[in-house]
């Protein structure tokens, strides 16, 4: 009897004094949460993309109700809308943000360029790189084994003819792509500037023709023609600046690889009459 | 009670009596928390203090409460009453004191509350008759054995699931077969380490 309650006592006893220890320590020692940050943190999308620039969602609506970081429009993946609600909360005004989409810098899909090998490893971009810089002819492609696919949250990336297309509804713009992509084919950029040069291949004439059809030749002809005067060429590749293009398509008609290109084929304007007519005799014939 | 003696001691918990890989302790944590080398080694850095702190606080329980009263039969119990206590305890400062810390260990140190590996730990350092000192070297040991093995299953695990295994291997199958080989290549160090200090 006298072992069962002395058992009983002491087991009681040490559970006692760890309680009461845990009590005075989670009084004393509480963290005191800022009331802000739930009400923030709310408004975020919770995508943890990271491309405000805080470690995800939490870090970034830290900084807001700490007040560290007023600018209610880093978050990419929430738009608009988000900034609206962040401002609402935190009292401040909202600015204006541009949506910011995925741009894929290639055109060599499997009509256009050829591969140097039967590339049979892991099928990561990460791993074919590092295999002789990729199977492709051109080492400065998309290597078309789908990393930025793996990464993308929305599912916006899909891989054509071995080339990665971005579906500019389905993204966000976090940039996670850009950031997967080992030869830094993928860019993200304003969903306002409509002409791309899809080419990242930094070499000139000859070396770009002899791996891809499609690519770059650098040949300047895009920054002659154009008349907002909008193209400048960054070595042997064109520029296009969006806050001077009206998107008017003389540079994608004139450029002799066609790597000038619209980022969505519904965005050239309508043909000029010349091309109407020539459309008309070529189906009349 | 030399430096010789305590390296015995450690060498001994690393290699030849690793908890996870010849004792079989703390295989929830080896198979669940393996899967990312980051995430194995945080866990075990956990583990590694967690250990440390509660032989320190069992140990002189042991000895001075339970052995003079005649109440060594408590001993299971009143452990994992003090180990949960205190891990809770140290959940509480950390997130005072070191955020930081508490960030990378914080999730896993509530999976340590109940992990068979540390209580098993500290109750061998009683069944082993070791000192303070002995105890506090076989749990460092221990605790080293358990961020080798995470470490090396984690670098295993990270080529399995790249593998091309039958269909019916796949998935936890393999894992368990490739455990199995990391066990069985394990028991080779079974006394390396007592020829090697001449014990």
């Amino acid at each position: 009897m006298n072992i069962i309650v002395l058992a009983i006592v002491s087991v009681a006893v040490i559970a006692l004094v760890c309680s009461v220890m845990l009590v005075i320590a989670s009084n004393v020692m509480a963290v005191k949460e800022d009331p802000l940050f739930p009400a923030v943190r709310e408004c975020l999308p919770g995508a943890n993309c990271g491309a405000c620039g805080y470690a995800g969602c939490d870090g970034y609506a830290k900084a807001l109700a700490a007040g560290t970081d007023k600018r209610t429009t880093l978050c990419v993946p929430g738009g608009a809308d988000c900034a609206q609600a962040l401002a609402g909360v935190l009292g401040l005004e909202a600015g204006a943000v541009e949506k910011r989409v995925a741009i894929v810098f290639c055109g060599g899909d499997c009509t256009r360029t050829e591969a140097r090998m039967d590339y049979q490893g892991a099928h990561s971009c990460a791993a074919a790189k590092l295999l002789f810089g990729g199977a492709g002819a051109c080492a400065f492609g998309c290597l078309g084994n789908g990393d930025c696919v793996a990464v993308c949250p929305e599912n916006a990336i899909t891989i054509d003819k071995g080339v990665a297309v971005v579906n500019r509804d389905l993204c966000i713009g976090c940039g996670l792509c850009e950031r997967s992509c080992p030869n830094h084919v993928i860019g993200v950029r304003p969903m306002s500037q409509k002409v791309f040069d899809r080419c990242s291949n930094p070499n000139r004439g000859k070396a770009v023709m002899d791996v891809c059809k499609a690519g770059c030749i650098g040949c300047t002809k895009c920054s002659k023609v154009c008349p907002e005067g909008a193209i400048t060429m960054d070595h042997s590749l064109a520029q296009v600046n969006p806050t001077k293009c009206t998107a008017c398509g003389t540079c994608v008609a004139s450029c002799p690889t066609h790597c000038m290109s619209f980022a969505e084929p519904g965005m050239a304007p309508a043909p000029a009459k010349a091309e109407r007519a020539e459309e008309k005799s070529a189906a009349a014939q | 009670m030399d430096v010789k003696h305590l390296l015995f001691i450690i060498l001994g918990a690393v290699f030849v009596n690793n908890y996870v890989l010849q004792r079989f302790l703390g295989i929830c944590p080896f198979l669940g928390v393996s899967k990312k080398l980051d995430q194995a080694s945080g866990m075990s850095i956990a583990v590694v203090f967690v250990m440390l702190l509660a032989t320190a606080v069992t140990w002189p329980i042991q000895h001075f409460l339970l052995d003079p009263n005649g109440m060594g039969y408590l001993q299971t119990i009143v452990f994992i009453l003090v180990i949960a206590a205190l891990v809770q305890l140290v959940e509480i400062v950390l997130k005072r004191y070191i955020p930081a810390l508490y960030k990378s260990l914080g999730i896993y140190l509530p999976l340590i509350t109940t992990n068979c590996a540390v209580l098993g730990v500290t109750v061998l350092n009683i069944t082993e008759k070791y000192s303070f000192g002995e105890s506090m070297a076989n749990s460092f040991g221990s605790g080293l054995g358990f961020f080798l093995a995470m470490v090396l299953f984690a670098g295993i695990r990270a080529r399995t699931e790249n593998c091309e295994a039958p269909e019916s291997f796949k998935g936890l199958p393999i894992t368990l077969t490739a455990a199995a080989i990391l066990a069985a290549s394990f028991s080779g160090f079974a006394g390396v380490v007592e020829t090697l200090f001449g014990a």
